[in-house]
């Protein structure tokens, strides 16, 4: 079994890698096209800012890369809304695998109860349909940071609330991909990322 | 329902946790790595460790130590103390922190808060304000751990403070910390109502009452404590449940 995860200038690399460690599981961190498309399983992750990370995948040629994996990919964070059709956060074009649009939440008229954005802790996943989930993960909780979200749409894998329910996990075909951070999820995380890796 | 969030906080020297009694002695508590991994199983939603080390050297050791937390801990943590540089920060970035804190630095050279938000984005960048109460709603900014007090002022450091980019607020009531008798619940009334960032309460914690007034009438979206926790005045899991019980949202 070979995990690829792909490297370029997202935050949480070493995060996943840690976690991975964690469940034994060997892998690699590349940025290298041969050895992301002969991996048995990628890893999406990111932490950062759409536009400027769209960009540079677009220099590196990753984008392509990620739309021709035939292979289970797992986008992380960021990760998952790049793989959305466009994202409000610096309005840009992302790589469409998920026909979704990426918007900003906002904040009630009326803010009684002192929501903040970003979404920032732990908050619960439910209605999940994914092999990524099984029946000892529904409504637990899992670690969120985000500014901007995804609708509920018809690739909807998980729902989550806050302000409104949203798509806290995407599936379609071979790709994957959670708004949660499952290397950051205490034991709830470690079980997706095992899900996952035994796909 | 997001979660409010129970945080405990290790103050670490030469890589051991210790926590200042009232600021005189100081007592060792035990191994980072290993307290950090046992909060994190007694269900602790994040961790924070504070480097009270001033040595160059020990700052090495701190980041080997960051390195250590990460790879064994499966929750997310801040680390803070001495990070007045982008390469400071980076060196915890990549030794695997999630977020860092920013404190007198940020004081001394605000820009640092917008160049830290710039390169590893908001959600990185916790500002860290200790602050003294003076008069009705004037609370001094201080830095040093509380030995010097700024001209800046609270309500309107951790206005700018959001404007310049940073992810959260750890606010530090001094006049509470070390106290136990509750957290400075009117003021972070007001933090949370003007921002719309997190903000994190800091100081004052001594009963679980503590923490359900500061998630009601502190309306705070974090608590943090250390020597309760450290010293098994209260345990994790039984302050959760009490959190539960008095209508709560937290995670069991």
């Amino acid at each position: 079994m070979k995990i690829a995860i792909i490297k370029y200038n997202a935050g949480n690399i070493q995060s996943v890698s840690f976690a991975l460690d964690r469940l034994g599981v060997e892998h690699i961190i590349t940025s290298d096209p041969e050895e992301i498309k002969s991996a048995d399983k990628v890893i999406f992750p990111g932490v950062g800012e759409a536009s400027t990370t769209m960009k540079y995948l677009k220099e590196q040629k990753l984008d392509e890369l990620i739309l021709s994996l035939k292979q289970p990919v797992l986008g992380i964070c960021l990760g998952m809304q790049l793989m959305c059709k466009h994202s409000e956060e610096g309005n840009v074009d992302c790589l469409g695998i998920f026909d979704e649009e990426v918007k900003k939440f906002q904040l009630p008229e009326n803010n009684t109860e002192n929501i903040k954005v970003p979404q920032m802790g732990w908050n619960t996943i439910g209605n999940t349909k994914s092999a990524l989930f099984d029946s000892s993960i529904e409504d637990q909780f899992v670690y969120f940071v985000h500014s901007f979200y995804v609708a509920l749409g018809n690739d909807t894998a998980a729902t989550t609330n806050y302000i409104l329910p949203y798509s806290s996990a995407l599936q379609k075909d071979n790709f994957y991909a959670t708004q949660f951070h499952p290397e950051k999820s205490g034991d709830v995380g470690s079980k997706i990322l095992a899900n996952f890796i035994k796909l | 329902m997001l979660a409010k969030r129970i945080i405990p906080c290790l103050d670490i020297k030469n890589g051991m946790t210790v926590k200042g009694i009232k600021f005189v002695g100081i007592k060792e508590v035990g191994d980072p790595v290993e307290l950090g991994a046992l909060y994190a199983e007694q269900g602790a939603d994040e961790l924070v460790f504070l480097d009270i080390t001033a040595s160059h050297e020990g700052r090495k050791t701190f980041v080997d130590l960051v390195k250590r937390i990460a790879q064994h801990v499966n929750i997310p943590f801040t680390v803070g103390g001495g990070i007045s540089e982008i390469k400071d920060a980076e060196a915890l970035l990549n030794a695997g922190a999630d977020k860092i804190s920013i404190n007198s630095s940020a004081v001394r050279n605000p820009q640092l808060i917008n160049d830290m938000a710039l390169n590893f984005g908001s959600q990185f960048v916790v500002t860290a304000i200790d602050a003294k109460h003076m008069a009705g709603d004037d609370w001094a900014v201080t830095v040093n751990g509380g030995r010097i007090e700024t001209d800046k002022r609270l309500f309107s450091w951790a206005k700018e403070a959001e404007d310049r980019g940073a992810g959260e607020i750890l606010f530090t009531s001094m006049d509470h910390d070390g106290v136990k008798q509750g957290f400075a619940n009117e003021a972070l009334a007001k933090l949370s109502t003007d921002l719309t960032i997190p903000i994190i309460a800091s100081g004052g914690a001594g009963s679980m009452e503590h923490f359900k007034d500061v998630f009601t009438k502190g309306k705070a979206d974090a608590g943090l404590a250390a020597s309760i926790f450290h010293y098994k005045e209260i345990g994790i899991p039984d302050l959760k449940q009490y959190l539960n019980t008095e209508g709560i949202s937290v995670r069991l």
